[in-house]
């Protein structure tokens, strides 16, 4: 039985048990659900659960275990010759009787290999019968002992509400664990990368040329990993998106806040922030094929040379994804100025302009740079405008006409196609994720701490 | 008071028509600037569907094809691996041939057998298979235009430029309009669009594939993402004691929201990939890296619904002599719950939305067929949009531009979902 079909006949048998426990525990109260500590539903959960769990975690425990020994099996039937080679050659072989069994095509085709996949196929049918027969006693067994234990004055409920709680402290932890799995992973590959490439290159070199020699004659592939250019592409990028965001998010958050007629602002608002709801990919087609050619031929007009892809039409486009995220923002904290503060300078004769520049941004000011600083992390995580209609080539610049490359750009071509997990090449895309996460986070914390202790202010 | 010195009320108003020139300004400001935001919205919707209205429409050619009995089925058995293994492709060419008798030349002929879609073959082929008794007739068959032909049909190839700059020359130019003048040429609507998987030819692409690969990433992450959600959000807000490891699981949930999303693909390539094993290119991974995504989004969500139930709720439920957890069940947790839809619900907006972690755990393959299961390799909606415009055919830009509507139509269905759900149940205390 595979394990969908398994996790289906375990529903069914813990459905039956739950019936199961909760007629006995009716029987045993002869009738009467006032002689029970719990109610019949939580003897019947009781005796469910006790038939699910484990089971659940022994088929866990059996799927990961079954590759691994029956391997390992194979393996060791294998003749002298062929187990005493290299860990990556055996690995060759050992793929090429998985395809052997699997049907598909395969480098070598010997009887022996011809054998071994058949013993393969049949350790493998044995590994399925026995999880499925052990996984089926298990819960047979766990929920016939859960069953036997029901007494009138068991606890059942507060057994079932333990398990439940622990299942609900479980899954808050996956957070933690998340984060965790973020750090570690990056974090091995990027050590991996920096024993081959030193640190000081990655973060201070000049040139990045990440095409790696397959072979010691190559032509043209020197594998340089300095990262500055793409550092310095990413802040340029995201500099061109913020002079587009910035003011054009804080000016239609003042007048949505204090011109408005609530109506006007009862139909702008929710449109300006369906910007905020649509994908980015929808935002790359945007910037690939009308803005960054529109921006060339307006630059050919005035005799600039504009490249096809150029940072402007990436930054520009990507200022205006982020225009919402500013906007809301910086209203929310708007709208949190007292409204004393605003009277006070109306009392004093100042016209509603200068009270919003000279009192209410100056108070609202913490919340909005915290704002300014969610969307700059936005702004430099962002992926696919960037891949779309950002360029590949490494140019070190600050010209916004010309083609310019991201972090996230280069994370998105190392990646993407055949990789090989220990070159250099697929390794320096964790480094940089490590940058970009680190970079990212650092600004969060930052920009969370400020709106967080400008809140406190007015509360 | 010497007599140059002014009174306040004369100095402010010599000031007066500044300063309302400059408010008058200010306000001009900021109505700028919505209309800025609002301008770019229109500009992306009107662009959009003018580049992609036109790929649910697609042109048909007629064709008069003769089932020759000598080229599909020589030894007249009609056993059907034999009408399969036909040579259709030389059916389709005698066809075309038939409707331009005066081209002679190699090179002329090649480019006439490309007038129509390389799927007429499999067309044909189906209906033999289907239908044996056609070997030997003659009929009539509408088949799809080659790609370069259908862009000609819906006017986006500019006839007014040289020749060496259109994929199309004069000669085929030609072609095509005596076919039209004939009244062999129509445009329908094309099913293909929405029942076909990826090709290689535009006239043959559809969504279905990256639309089910989809619809599987967004179940596996619906189906863990809200039970987990729901049950983090209720032990922060219910449960949890207030100490350090509570503090540090806030943190980490609010931080991990504001992490780039493809992070979280690398997360995923580096874990469920490489260290699990899991396959590439498969909605179960896709799912799980989504999961991860939106959990924060479903979770703040989850507790702010948590929070807005009034604790005279608990108390009552508490009083009667419930158990916590039964009163969180039987009480808080309904009340909760259409907050938590909403939630749930944007946060899968954003998951269908999403692309970056997607070309991580090589979602990105070339996939023909529509996948049938969660460990199946596939696209997504959002990959096969990205896809589609990096290739050179101007007709994939418009499928890419349709599948963008089709993609935008269940963002908002979803996000009007959500709206409704607010406005129904939202309950103000």
């Amino acid at each position: 039985m595979g394990s969908p079909s398994l996790i289906l006949a375990l529903l069914g048998l813990s459905s039956v048990s739950y019936y199961l426990g909760w007629r006995r525990s009716i029987s045993l109260a002869q009738g009467t659900v006032r002689n029970l500590h719990s109610l019949p539903g939580y003897h019947g959960l009781y005796t469910a659960l006790w038939a699910a769990v484990p089971a659940l975690l022994l088929l866990g425990v059996g799927v990961a275990l079954k590759g691994p020994i029956v391997t390992n099996i194979v393996v060791s039937d294998l003749p002298r010759e062929v187990q005493s080679l290299s860990p990556e050659r055996l690995n060759l072989v050992v793929n090429d009787i998985r395809n052997l069994a699997s049907g598909n095509i395969a480098s070598q085709k010997t009887p022996g290999m011809l054998a071994a996949a058949d013993r393969y196929i049949r350790l493998q049918g044995y590994a399925a019968i026995a999880i499925t027969v052990a996984v089926l006693a298990m819960g047979v067994f766990c929920g016939a002992i859960a069953w036997r234990t029901i007494q009138p004055g068991k606890r059942a409920r507060n057994s079932v509400e333990r398990i439940i709680l622990g299942f609900l402290m479980a899954s808050s932890t996956i957070a933690i664990l998340t984060t965790v799995g973020i750090v570690l992973s990056v974090l091995f590959e990027s050590i991996r990368f920096f024993q081959a490439i030193p640190v000081t290159d990655f973060i201070f070199g000049l040139d990045w040329s990440p095409q790696m020699a397959i072979r010691a004659d190559q032509v043209g592939a020197s594998g340089a990993f300095g990262a500055v250019p793409l550092f310095a592409g990413t802040l340029l990028i995201s500099f061109i998106a913020m002079v587009v965001a910035v003011p054009v998010g804080l000016m239609s958050a003042i007048y949505l806040a204090e011109y408005a007629r609530p109506r006007v602002r009862g139909v702008v608002k929710p449109l300006l922030e369906v910007l905020a709801g649509i994908p980015t990919v929808v935002y790359g087609f945007f910037a690939a094929l009308t803005v960054a050619p529109f921006i060339r031929g307006m630059g050919e007009q005035v005799g600039l040379d504009v490249a096809s892809e150029s940072a402007l039409a990436a930054g520009l486009v990507m200022g205006i994804m982020i225009i919402p995220f500013v906007s809301s923002l910086s209203d929310d904290v708007i709208n949190a100025v007292p409204q004393a503060m605003r009277d006070g300078a109306y009392a004093l004769g100042a016209t509603r302009s200068e009270t919003i520049k000279q009192v209410v941004i100056p108070a609202a000011l913490p919340g909005i740079v915290g704002g300014v600083l969610l969307a700059v992390s936005r702004a430099i995580g962002e992926t696919m405008i960037v891949v779309m209609a950002a360029g590949l080539a490494a140019n070190l610049t600050a010209n916004p006409l010309s083609a310019v490359t991201t972090v996230t750009v280069q994370i998105v071509t190392l990646l993407t196609g055949d990789q090989e997990f220990d070159s250099p090449k697929t390794l320096a895309a964790f480094a940089l994720g490590l940058v970009l996460f680190v970079v990212t986070l650092g600004l969060n914390v930052i920009a969370l701490q400020v709106v967080r202790k400008y809140r406190e202010q007015y509360e | 008071m010497a007599a140059s010195e002014k009174s306040t009320i004369e100095r402010v108003r010599a000031t007066l028509a500044r300063r309302n020139r400059a408010e008058r300004r200010f306000k001009n400001f900021g109505r700028a600037a919505v209309l800025v935001g609002l301008v770019f919205l229109v500009l992306m919707f009107v662009n959009i569907i003018l580049t992609g209205y036109s790929a649910f429409w697609q042109t048909f050619v007629k064709l008069p094809v003769h089932f020759d009995a000598q080229v599909i089925d020589p030894g007249g058995a009609g056993d059907p691996e034999t009408l399969g293994s036909a040579d259709y492709g030389a059916l389709v060419k005698t066809s075309v041939r038939s409707l331009f008798p005066e081209v002679s030349g190699r090179r002329h002929r090649r480019d006439l057998g490309q007038l129509v879609s390389r799927g007429t073959v499999f067309q044909l082929r189906r209906m033999v298979l289907e239908d044996p008794s056609l070997v030997g007739s003659r009929a009539e068959v509408w088949v799809p235009a080659d790609d370069d032909y259908d862009m000609l049909h819906k006017g986006n190839v500019d006839r007014t430029l040289p020749e060496a700059d259109r994929r199309l020359s004069d000669r085929q130019i030609g072609w095509f309009d005596r076919l039209a003048d004939d009244g062999r040429v129509e445009s329908r609507f094309s099913a293909t669009f929405f029942t076909a998987g990826d090709s290689r030819e535009p006239e043959l692409a559809g969504i279905r594939g990256a639309a089910m690969g989809s619809f599987f990433t967004l179940a596996v992450t619906l189906l863990l993402s809200f039970p987990l959600g729901v049950a983090t959000s209720v032990y922060l807000e219910e449960f949890a004691p207030r100490n350090r490891v509570t503090a540090l699981i806030e943190v980490n949930i609010n931080n991990l929201a504001a992490v780039p999303s493809i992070v979280f693909g690398l997360l995923g390539l580096a874990v469920f990939i490489n260290l699990f094993g899991l396959p590439r290119s498969a909605p179960l991974v896709g799912g799980l890296v989504l999961t991860l995504m939106t959990l924060p989004t479903i979770i703040i969500a989850g507790r702010a619904a948590l929070k807005s139930v009034p604790p005279s709720i608990r108390e009552a439920a508490l009083g009667v002599g419930a158990s916590k957890l039964q009163m969180i069940v039987h009480h808080v947790l309904p009340l909760a719950m259409p907050g938590m839809l909403t939630g749930t619900i944007i946060g899968m907006a954003r998951a269908l939305g999403e692309t970056a972690p997607l070309l991580m755990i090589g979602m990105v393959a070339f996939v023909v067929d529509v996948p049938q299961s969660v460990t199946d390799a596939a696209t997504a909606l959002p990959v096969q949009i990205f896809l589609w415009l990096d290739s050179p055919e101007r007709a994939f830009v418009e499928r890419a531009s349709a599948a963008i509507m089709v993609l935008l139509a269940f963002l908002v269905a979803m996000n009007a979902l959500a709206i409704v759900l607010r406005r129904r149940f939202e309950r103000r205390w």
